[in-house]
């Protein structure tokens, strides 16, 4: 079950990152948009999923697998983010290079964060 | 439509190696440092490095690219992951581990991908 669970995931992830960094294109002087919003969309899913799951909803442990560590886990990417940033500084955009890292860091951090904080608000503002 | 099947298949297994290493590695460490995540953050980022280059080069075909590179690299690596563990340590009070996992995550992902790309130059 959990195997199955992560292979539904991490294709959906996938495919969810190849389909949105389509249609989120880079800017014209090179900086990886796409890449961007899509680490930090995932960040603050996953610290509000993963917070929400464990605080408030009764989830199957195989549906918090395949969501978190498949869905979410295979959405975003580090590798991609490594080669964008030293594409943008072989292209001599090091300024470019270090706003994107700057930003998808502490940007991402932040979102997991916020992410969490949300869940926990949602907990005390609940019916239930 | 083929395509897409083809990074779909990529990222599962990429999402398996990274769930399986993970766990593996996880069950042999107790430090609070997630070394599961960044072994495989650092060694994805190698791989990409050395598939852009072979891509570059011309040696892997755009399919092989793409199903490998976005799919599985970016199926086996992992940003929230990251992320989220980042914010576990700082909500641990362990700013010093957080900051060294940050820093050694970007350090190494950067570098181990150069190295990566200029592999056939180094070699």
């Amino acid at each position: 079950m959990n195997l199955f669970a992560l292979i539904i995931g991490g294709f959906l992830g996938t495919i969810s990152r190849y389909e949105l960094g389509r249609v989120i294109l880079p800017l014209s002087n090179g900086f990886p948009l796409g890449t961007m919003i899509i680490n930090l969309l995932g960040c603050l899913f996953l610290g509000w999923f993963l917070t929400i799951t464990l605080i408030r909803w009764n989830v199957r442990p195989e549906i918090r697998l395949g969501i978190g560590t498949g869905f979410t886990g295979a959405f975003t990417t580090f590798s991609t983010f490594s080669i964008e940033t030293i594409t943008l500084i072989q292209k001599h955009h090091v300024e470019l290079a270090i706003v994107y890292m700057v930003i998808s860091i502490a940007g991402g951090i932040a979102f997991s964060a916020i992410g969490y904080t949300l869940a926990k608000a949602t907990k005390r503002g609940g019916t239930a | 439509m083929s395509m897409i099947l083809l990074i779909g298949l990529g990222g599962v297994i990429g999402t398996i190696s990274r769930f399986y290493l993970g766990k593996w590695v996880t069950s042999k460490s107790n430090s609070l440092f997630p070394w599961g995540t960044f072994i495989i953050n650092i060694s994805g980022s190698f791989i990409l490095g050395i598939l852009f280059f072979l891509h570059t080069r011309g040696n892997v075909a755009n399919w092989l690219w793409l199903m490998l590179g976005t799919g599985f690299c970016g199926g086996y690596t992992t940003f929230s992951t990251f992320s989220y563990e980042t914010v576990q340590l700082m909500q641990k009070k362990q700013l010093l581990y957080a900051l060294g996992y940050v820093l050694l995550s970007i350090v190494g992902g950067l570098l181990f991908c150069w190295i990566g790309m200029n592999v056939g130059e180094l070699s």
